[in-house]
C-alpha cells in the first residue's frame, strides 16, 4: 500500500489546519496579527484625518459617524491616532524583543553549549535581572538612562532577556549532547561552527514560539511605560498615553478618550497571546495546557 | 526546620548582592554629570569640582561602590528633590498603602484563581474549563491601566457603586491613628467601623484591577498541575482504594499540585509589584509607585531609586519567603535540608 509521503511543509500545513480547526480562536488571531501589522505599515494614509492636527473638530466630541471614535481635548481624531499609533507602539515592541532574541538567545545557546565559566556568568547576569519586579527595573533604567524612545526600547529589551537566555540555554543544553552534534564535531566541524550551524538553526523553533509569546507582553510594558510618563512624549499618538490622557476624563464621562485606545491595545496584546498560544501547539504540542 | 530557613537565607545573598550593584550602576549611568546638576546652571568649574569632591564623585568606582553601600546600610538614601525629606522616610511612610494594596490583590488572586483552576482540572472540556481557558488568555491580555479605569468609569461614574476613585478614604473619613500603615487594621485598633468600612469601599476597584492582572497565571498553573497530579498512578491507587472524592482530591492531589503554583507565585509578585505602580496612578492611590511617578516627572532620581531598590528587596524577601513556605509544604526539602 503506497503511503502518502508528505513534505515537511505539507506536515506543517496539516498541523496548522488541525489547529486552526481544532481552535478557530487561532484563525480569528490571525487575520487580527494581518490587520495590526498592516495598520502599522500604511496606518498614517488609511487615517481619515492628521494625528497631530489639534481642532479637526470639536474638542471632547462623543463618537459619531464623522469621527467614529469621537475627539479627544484638543480636537484631534482619536480614530486616525489610535490607527497611527499602532506602528511605534508595535515598532517599539518588536525592535524590543528582536534585540532581546539575538543578545539573550546567542548568551544562552553559548551557556548551555559552553557551560563552565560562560554559563556561569550568563546564569547570574539573568539571575540579577529576575531579582528585580520586572517592570519596576524597567522603569529604573529609563529614569537612569533618559526618558527617550529608544531608552524604553532598551529597558523592554533587557527586563525580556532572562526568558530568552532560559530557553536558548534549555535546549542547547540537551542538543550539545545529540548524536548529530558528536558526529558533526567528529568530523572535524570547529566549536564555533557546531554552535551557529547545528545548535542555533535548531533552536529556533522553540525561540519563536518564546517570541510570540512574549511579544504582547513587551507591548503591554511598553504602553505601561509611556502611560507613566516615560519615553514617548505627549503630541505624538501612543495607545499607552492615550489612555493616560484620556484617564482624567473618565470620570467625568468622557469615556472614548480613554476606551478606544485601551481596547486596541488590549486587543492587540490579546492578539499576539493567542497567537502565540497556537503557535506553541504547532511546535511543541505536548506543552499544550 | 532552622537550618532550611538559614540555607533559604544563604540562598538570597547572591540575588541581594545583584539588585544592590544594579541599583548602583543605574546611579551612576545618570544623564549628565551628577555634580553639574547639583551645582545648577551657573555653577562655576570649580563649584563642580568642589561638589563632586563632596559626592565623593571624584574616588574609583570600587570606593564609590562601598561608600554607597556604607550609606544604604546607615539608612541614608538620599534626600528627594521633590520634598525635601531622607528618601528612606518617604519611602517607609508610604510603603503600607502599597503593601495593603498588593496583598489585597493576592488575597483576592488565590482565593479566586485556586478554586478556578482546580474545578477545571476536575472537568476538562467542561464549560467551567472553558471559562477558565478565556479567562487566563484574556486576563494576560489586560492593560492593567485600562481595567482599573474601565471599573472606576462603570462603579463610580455610571452605577455610582464605588466611591470616587481618589485616595485610601473619603477625605470626610478621619484617618486613624497609625500603628500598622494598614488602614484596615489601624481603623480596627481605633475601633472605628465607619473608617474601615471606607477603607475597603476604597480598597475594592484598585484590589480588583491588580487581582485580575496576576489571576491568569495562577489560574492557568493550577489548572496544569491538577490535571498532572490526577492522571497519577497514586491518585488512580487512592480512587481504587476507595477513598472519599474529596480526600483524594484535597488530600492526596492538590497538596502535590500547590508546589508548581508555588514556584509561579515568585512570577506573580513580579507582575503584582509591577502593575501596582500603574494601578496607584489610576486610582491616584497615595503608596509608593504614585510616589516614584511623581518622581519620575521631576527627575527626582535619588527617589526612584530608593523606589527601585524598596521594590527589588521587597521582591527578593517575598521569594525568600516563597522558598521557606515552599521547604515547609514539601517534605523530601525537609529531609535535605
Amino acid at each position: 500500500m503506497a503511503e502518502a509521503v508528505m513534505s515537511p511543509w505539507q506536515k506543517r500545513w496539516t498541523a496548522l489546519r488541525y489547529v486552526v480547526g481544532e481552535n478557530p480562536l487561532s484563525l480569528a488571531a490571525f487575520l487580527l496579527f494581518a490587520t495590526f501589522v498592516l495598520l502599522a505599515l500604511v496606518g498614517p494614509w488609511l487615517a481619515p484625518f492628521d494625528a497631530l492636527t489639534s481642532n479637526v473638530g470639536t474638542p471632547l466630541a462623543p463618537p459619531s459617524l464623522k469621527y467614529w471614535f469621537g475627539t479627544d481635548a484638543l480636537g484631534r481624531d482619536i480614530l486616525s491616532r489610535v490607527v497611527v499609533a499602532a506602528r511605534l507602539d508595535l515598532g517599539i515592541a518588536v525592535a524590543a524583543v528582536s534585540i532581546s532574541v539575538l543578545i539573550g538567545g546567542l548568551a544562552g545557546a553559548c551557556a548551555g553549549f559552553f557551560g563552565g565559566w560562560t554559563d556561569r556568568i550568563v546564569g547570574r547576569l539573568s539571575d540579577t535581572i529576575m531579582a528585580f519586579p520586572l517592570f519596576v527595573l524597567a522603569m529604573g533604567i529609563v529614569a537612569a538612562m533618559g526618558n527617550t524612545v529608544a531608552n524604553i526600547v532598551l529597558a523592554t529589551a533587557i527586563i525580556n532577556l532572562p526568558f530568552y537566555i532560559r530557553v536558548a540555554r534549555a535546549e542547547s543544553g540537551v542538543l550539545r549532547n545529540t548524536g548529530f552534534v558528536e558526529a558533526a564535531r567528529l568530523a572535524g566541524n570547529s566549536e564555533a561552527r557546531l554552535l551557529f550551524y547545528h545548535i542555533i538553526p535548531n533552536i529556533l523553533p522553540p525561540m519563536t514560539v518564546q517570541v510570540s509569546l512574549n511579544m504582547g507582553w513587551a507591548i503591554l510594558n511598553a504602553a505601561g511605560l509611556s502611560f507613566i510618563g516615560l519615553g514617548v512624549r505627549p503630541p505624538a499618538a501612543e495607545w499607552g498615553i492615550m489612555v493616560a490622557e484620556g484617564a482624567q476624563y473618565i470620570v467625568s464621562g468622557e469615556w472614548w478618550i480613554a476606551l478606544f485606545p485601551g481596547a486596541v491595545l488590549m486587543l492587540a496584546v490579546f492578539c499576539f497571546n493567542l497567537l502565540g498560544d497556537s503557535l506553541r501547539d504547532l511546535v511543541d504540542p505536548r506543552r499544550r495546557t | 526546620m532552622v537550618s532550611t530557613i538559614l540555607k533559604r537565607l544563604v540562598g538570597s545573598i547572591p540575588n541581594l548582592i545583584g539588585v544592590v550593584v544594579v541599583t548602583f550602576l543605574l546611579t551612576r549611568a545618570l544623564p549628565g554629570d551628577p555634580a553639574a546638576f547639583f551645582a545648577g546652571p551657573a555653577g562655576t568649574a570649580e563649584a563642580v569640582q568642589e561638589i563632586r569632591k563632596k559626592l565623593g564623585l571624584d574616588k574609583s568606582m570600587p570606593e564609590q561602590f562601598v561608600v554607597y553601600v556604607r550609606d544604604l546600610t546607615r539608612g541614608d538614601w538620599g534626600t528627594s528633590l521633590g520634598t525635601g525629606q531622607p528618601v528612606l522616610t518617604e519611602i517607609a511612610m508610604r510603603l503600607p498603602a502599597s503593601v495593603e494594596l498588593t496583598l489585597c490583590a493576592l488575597l483576592l488572586a488565590v482565593s479566586v484563581a485556586v478554586p478556578l483552576g482546580i474545578l477545571a482540572a476536575t472537568r476538562p472540556g467542561s464549560w467551567i474549563d472553558h471559562l477558565c481557558r478565556g479567562i487566563t488568555t484574556a486576563g494576560v491580555s489586560l492593560p492593567t491601566f485600562f481595567t482599573g479605569l474601565l471599573l472606576a468609569y462603570f462603579f463610580y461614574f455610571l452605577l455610582g457603586w464605588a466611591p470616587s476613585p481618589l485616595g485610601r478614604l473619603d477625605p470626610y473619613l478621619s484617618t486613624p491613628p497609625h500603628v500598622s500603615g494598614f488602614y484596615l487594621i489601624d481603623s480596627l485598633i481605633a475601633r472605628d467601623l465607619a473608617a474601615f468600612v471606607g477603607a475597603i469601599k476604597q480598597l475594592i476597584l484598585p484590589t480588583i484591577t491588580l487581582a485580575l492582572f496576576v489571576l491568569a497565571p495562577l489560574a492557568r498553573m493550577t489548572r496544569a498541575s491538577m490535571l498532572g497530579v490526577l492522571s497519577a498512578d497514586f491518585i488512580r491507587t487512592a480512587r481504587a482504594a476507595g477513598l472519599a472524592p474529596t480526600t483524594v482530591l484535597f488530600t492526596y492531589a492538590f497538596r502535590n499540585a500547590l508546589l508548581p503554583v508555588m514556584t509561579t507565585l515568585g512570577m506573580v509578585f513580579s507582575f503584582l509589584l509591577g502593575s501596582n505602580v500603574l494601578v496607584e496612578k489610576v486610582f491616584a492611590w497615595p503608596g509608593i509607585g504614585t510616589f516614584a511617578i511623581e518622581a519620575l516627572v521631576a527627575s527626582d532620581y535619588a527617589a526612584v531609586q530608593g523606589f527601585v531598590l524598596t521594590m527589588a528587596l521587597l521582591y527578593v524577601f517575598l521569594n525568600l519567603a516563597i522558598d521557606i513556605a515552599y521547604g515547609l509544604v514539601d517534605p523530601r526539602m525537609r529531609v535535605d535540608g
